[in-house]
């Protein structure tokens, strides 16, 4: 029997492996099997762009559905691996059919974290992760609803920053003392607070959500500090990634699949790319990551179609994300951890800044708003390990491109 | 609508008919033109979907926003009449337009 490859999960790391594939020559068949009825699509716009109505569904997906006939890549939609045999090499699937490999990649992403409380499944409890949750919050974004937002974190923050310009009325309420608290600096949650605070939205940070209840034909979000009322509820508390079909397989899982920097997990048959993965990362403290974004879904994609194709190359790309809110460009490289010496460079009350988080003097990450120069080169600098005195990073008056003496 | 030729850095043209409203970047996407990988979708996060621009239209586009200016400042390979193709909003207007794809996005 002739080479294939089985990628589970039909989103940005499955589309991007099979583009890669092709792009390496890889004579084997391909099959994508995804659980959603979609052909792969963008994740990023679905709390942006796509939610606010400025972005068709057709834009959202990521190739045409004629790449996949093209590349002849089978897609298997609307369909769930329910188990991976591995000593015969066979996924078996809901619909009762199996696939052999001979090569499986687990690209099955995350889920969203649900909220462990009394009445999250209440009627007008929303998450967001998938285009058919978008649909569903859209019919309630009308002018002075009132809308309740469980959590700060980007999904939290960019839905509220959508609503509001569609006139609804957003509350946050954030369990910890800051917004965006395990993504960003203190700094950057802070200017986030004021923007959103500035805005219009009801922002309560460090407070506790305790239950949600019906009242009349409305909803009550019942917290720490009182209740807010509401029309709908977003929850965006956290995605966990989709482990369950290889540790039932026996596949080594710590916070995600356990991959090396070739992407393989403990069986060197099964590759596991994207949210799903932890994987070796020189630019996280820990030299371990599990990573929600983009980048990490198309760059391990390529890694893992280089090994698949006998031209290993490991995995060591800067990490990179962006959230938009209002008229601001979050972009974020590298990776932050808790001791990192903090370089603010320009000021927040401009809307133009950037702060450096330094690691042993040498820059670990960049967080930049409206602030593309200190971006672009930051990720260079992070890649590069590169020194340069807090001053100089600090000294507006010094060019990006001067930064490094 | 708009017919929009993108030209591969090995010379190899792909002429496409692209709806107005969707992007530059986009209209390659859709039609399967390699040279534009546009990793961050179009948010001019990611400046991999850099393209040349035919000098005669240069003049003749919407002028490029700080952004986008900034985004191009530092990346590779750029020419005075590089633009990110994601930031370039296709309409009637664009009927001919050219652009070249640089040899690699990264």
């Amino acid at each position: 029997m002739g080479d294939s490859v089985v990628i589970v999960g039909a989103g940005q790391a499955a589309s991007q492996l099979a583009a890669s594939l092709r792009g390496e020559s890889y004579q084997g068949t391909i099959t994508i099997v995804g659980d959603e009825p979609y052909i792969p699509y963008q994740r990023p716009p679905l709390s942006k762009a796509f939610l606010a109505g400025e972005l068709a569904r057709e834009r959202l997906f990521i190739k045409p559905e004629e790449f996949y006939t093209e590349a002849k890549c089978t897609l298997r939609l609307s369909t769930v691996a329910t188990a991976i045999d591995r000593a015969r090499k066979a996924l078996k699937l809901s619909d009762g059919s199996e696939l052999t490999y001979s090569k499986l990649v687990l690209a099955t992403g995350a889920r969203v974290r649900k909220l462990p409380l009394p009445g999250a499944d209440l009627p007008g409890c929303f998450y967001l992760r998938g285009i058919a949750d978008v649909e569903r919050l859209q019919d309630f974004f009308k002018p002075d609803k009132r809308l309740t937002i469980i959590g700060a974190g980007y999904i939290g923050l960019e839905v509220a920053a959508v609503a509001l310009k569609r006139g609804v009325k957003v509350s946050v309420i954030e369990a910890l003392p800051h917004v965006l608290a395990r993504a960003a600096s203190p700094e950057i949650s802070v200017f986030y607070e004021d923007e959103h605070r500035r805005s219009g939205v009801d922002l309560r940070c460090y407070v506790r959500t305790e239950s949600i209840t019906q009242s009349g034909g409305a909803l009550a979000v019942n917290t720490s500090s009182g209740i807010v009322p509401a029309d709908f509820v977003l929850i965006g508390i956290g995605i966990v990634p989709n482990v369950e079909l290889a540790t039932a397989a026996g596949l080594d899982e710590d916070n995600g699949i356990v991959v090396d920097q070739f992407a393989q997990t403990s069986d060197p048959s099964i590759y596991a790319i994207g949210d799903c993965t932890n994987h070796p990362c020189a630019y996280a403290s820990t030299g371990r990551v599990r990573l929600e974004s983009v980048q990490n879904a198309i760059d391990q994609a390529k890694h893992a179609a280089l090994s698949i194709c006998g031209k290993a190359k490991a995995y060591n790309e800067v990490p990179w994300f962006w959230s938009d809110q209002y008229d601001l460009k979050l972009q974020i490289a590298g990776l932050g951890a808790p001791d990192d010496q903090i370089v603010l460079r320009g000021q927040p009350s401009s809307r133009s800044f950037a702060v450096f988080r330094l690691r042993d003097g040498v820059i670990a990450a960049v967080e930049a708003v409206n602030a593309a120069p200190e971006y672009m080169m930051g990720r260079r600098l992070i890649a590069a390990r590169a020194r340069v005195a807090p001053e100089r990073l600090a000294d507006k008056a010094i060019p990006m491109k001067e930064i490094v003496q | 609508m708009a017919k929009i030729k993108y030209i591969e850095h090995t010379g190899k043209e792909h002429v496409v008919d692209v709806k107005s409203g969707m992007s530059v970047m986009e209209g390659a996407v859709k039609a399967l033109v390699p040279g534009i990988d546009a990793d961050c979708g179009g948010a001019c996060a990611c400046a991999t979907c850099h393209v040349y621009v035919d000098a005669a239209w240069l003049t003749k586009l919407e002028p490029m926003q700080e952004m986008e200016k900034t985004m191009l400042d530092f990346a590779e390979g750029v020419e005075g009449n590089s633009r990110l193709s994601c930031q370039i909003k296709v309409s009637d207007a664009l009927d001919g337009f050219t652009v070249r794809m640089p040899k690699s996005q990264h």
